[in-house]
């Protein structure tokens, strides 16, 4: 046992709960505003190939983060202006960006490099700066980027309209919030942390971008958010956890066996957050109730 | 008002605008590329719609997405969104495929010598309606735990369908890599079903489809089953109390009907109708169960169902649309310099774009 649970699977769990971190942190605006947000999926999509692209193409991380967090905004404005604009059912929406988003990175990578299967490795030292144990500058920005969220969303009047638009649109409506620019803002918000979490990915963790690199992470996020209730500080746990159960799938092949003597399988990890989602919202382990006006459009009398 | 016969050209005129818009942002985007537009669209066009053969083979892909637009489309009468169409056919594939091995008398060469693998040894005629009605209870009961979460505890069944499909896909491809895989094989995937489990192909039947289309006898049995689900919906009691349910739960429940139980129907059936992709893929197309097979079409059932609002023909036309995309896309990406065949994934996506930003205006 004592070979599994050392410091290098805490700090593989903390590396792995990064994009975790920073895709839930975006699906908790775009949620909490009342607009329920399955495209997180896309967003890092979107965020992860054009960090790779921007950073292969300047040779600076720095750009390729930046570029990607745009690339986040712009797929915001577009879900937004779907859901928002044109009242699109936000279910549908989110998934035809997810589509989209596995589709379009490849046929932009077809027609600049060549090749589909995925861009151009970048040379290690343009990637984004690690410190000890190869933990990136991005999971240190993930991690600060919770109290500050729990700070804008319940000790300024943004996060306090943010929260009221969520459960009660038209009360905010009276008290004369603006629903709809606060929404749209929310939801850019959201693309821009998913992307974060995207580029991560690929200009942290890995060096190049890889057809779906995102490998359902962002609907683990979205499981995350359930799990701690749609709450800013829960959701550093709940991704914790997550990117320990990642990281543990990895460490324990080959190490500890069933009694069988066979592997565990690692299937068997890898359900754990969906299982446990299943279960949450079922209200066995307390109840789990999203904002009161997720998913309904607020059309204004 | 609008009369129903307006209201069904308006629909229509909506959707084929929504359609056009779509390839019209495609184009830019292939012009914006380098490649000409109109070249791409006929290249694309001409191999999915061209001859016999292409034709069928556009049917062979539309087979699926019948059933999964049905799907969708169903559990939408009732309110419900399943979103877990993937999971359920992944569930529904693996368990066809294990009838379809333990009960076909299926011997697997190990380390050079035959091992049997099955339990029974049964002839065709009661084989392969046991490994229809496999793929119908499997993907049933994989819905149905998303209906009972949802009536029983009120817990979204988007986000539970979402959750299934990851866990009914990693179920799946457990059992098939420590269980059912012939050891030594690289590929994810069981051992081959029984000769006796196969399904016919429809060119043993029709001499006018050519010899090397896969096109296979579920696509009639996709027919079919739009037929069914018409008639289901529209013409029996239960498809009666399953629609006003969807359209007003309390009114429902004020009438008599048991909002509760109809979500619970209308997820198991959505759920079998999902599994039945299998019956194509297990029994008519691969002849065993190959993970990662499907290639998203539990989600462009969703799209099928959108565009096809939720009518069986509409999804039976849709279905095929979206065939046409997927077959000639391959073409577009041999025959291109600069594009790719995710030109297909592109232009569903933004399809399905636009048709849900026109249903506001549909509705007026």
């Amino acid at each position: 046992m004592q070979e599994v649970f050392t410091f290098a699977l805490l700090f593989s769990s903390i590396r792995l709960a990064t994009p975790l971190i920073f895709a839930a942190l975006g699906g908790l605006f775009s949620e909490r505003s009342g607009v329920i947000n399955i495209a997180l999926e896309g967003m890092m999509l979107a965020g992860a190939f054009t960090a790779a692209v921007v950073t292969f193409e300047y040779q600076s991380a720095f750009l390729g983060f930046l570029s990607a967090l745009m690339a986040g905004a712009f797929v915001g404005v577009v879900y937004a202006l779907c859901v928002i604009r044109f009242e699109a059912n936000q279910v549908v929406t989110g998934f035809a960006i997810n589509l989209l988003m596995l589709g379009l990175p490849q046929f932009l990578s077809g027609a600049i490099y060549d090749s589909t299967g995925s861009t151009p490795q970048i040379p290690k030292e343009h990637l984004l700066p690690q410190f000890f144990n190869n933990v990136s500058i991005a999971s240190i920005l993930a991690f600060a980027l919770i109290p500050i969220c729990w700070y804008v969303f319940y000790k300024t009047p943004f996060g306090l309209r943010l929260r009221a638009v969520g459960e009660n649109p038209e009360a905010a409506d009276a008290a004369g919030v603006d629903v709809t620019r606060l929404r749209y803002t929310a939801v850019i918000i959201s693309g821009i942390l998913a992307a974060a979490g995207g580029a991560y990915l690929s200009i942290g963790q890995s060096s190049l971008f890889t057809r779906g690199m995102t490998a359902g992470r962002g609907f683990i996020a979205l499981a995350a958010l359930i799990l701690a209730k749609w709450r800013p500080v829960p959701v550093l746990f709940a991704c914790l956890f997550f990117g320990f159960t990642e990281a543990l799938s990895f460490q324990i092949q080959g190490i500890i066996k069933l009694p069988s003597g066979e592997d565990i399988p690692v299937q068997f990890i890898q359900i754990i957050p969906y299982v446990l989602t299943i279960i949450v919202l079922a209200g066995f382990i307390g109840l789990s109730r999203p904002p009161k006006a997720l998913g309904i459009p607020y059309r204004k009398e | 008002m609008l009369k129903l016969g307006e209201k069904v050209l308006r629909e229509i005129y909506l959707i084929l605008i929504a359609v056009l818009a779509s390839f019209l942002v495609g184009g830019i985007v292939v012009f914006l590329v380098g490649e000409d537009p109109f070249n791409v669209y006929w290249i694309l066009l001409s191999n999915a719609l061209g001859s016999t053969k292409d034709i069928c083979y556009t049917l062979f892909y539309a087979t699926p997405l019948i059933f999964t637009g049905l799907s969708v489309a169903l559990a939408f009468r009732c309110g419900l969104f399943n979103i877990g169409a993937e999971g359920q056919l992944y569930v529904a594939a693996f368990a066809t495929a294990w009838v379809g091995i333990t009960f076909g008398g299926v011997f697997v060469e190990v380390a050079g010598r035959k091992e049997n693998w099955s339990w029974l040894d049964l002839p065709s005629f009661l084989l392969i309606p046991l490994c229809i009605l496999t793929a119908m209870v499997a993907g049933g009961f994989w819905g149905a735990i998303a209906g009972f979460l949802r009536a029983r505890f009120g817990a979204s069944e988007v986000i539970n369908t979402i959750m299934l499909n990851f866990i009914g896909i990693a179920l799946a491809g457990y059992v098939t890599q420590y269980h059912y895989r012939i050891p030594g094989d690289p590929i994810l995937q069981t051992a081959p079903i029984s000769q006796k489990a196969h399904i016919p192909q429809l060119n043993e039947y029709f001499s006018f489809i050519p010899k090397d289309v896969p096109l296979n006898f579920s696509f009639l049995i996709a027919i079919l089953m739009c037929a069914l689900v018409y008639i289901f919906l529209w013409r029996t009691k239960w498809g009666y109390e399953l629609r006003c349910v969807g359209e007003n739960p309390s009114a429902a429940e004020y009438g008599g009907i048991s909002p509760k139980k109809q979500i619970v129907i209308a997820m198991t059936i959505s759920g079998a109708l999902a599994g039945m992709v299998a019956i194509g893929e297990v029994l008519g197309d691969r002849h065993r169960y190959f993970h990662d097979f499907s290639g998203e079409v539990g989600f462009l059932g969703i799209a099928v169902a959108l565009l096809g609002r939720n009518h069986p023909l509409g999804v039976l036309l849709a279905s095929i649309f979206f065939a046409i995309l997927i077959r000639g896309e391959i073409f577009v990406d041999a025959f291109t310099r600069y594009i790719s065949k995710d030109i297909g994934l592109v232009l569903q996506a933004i399809v399905i774009l636009f048709v849900a930003c026109m249903e506001k205006y549909s509705k007026r």
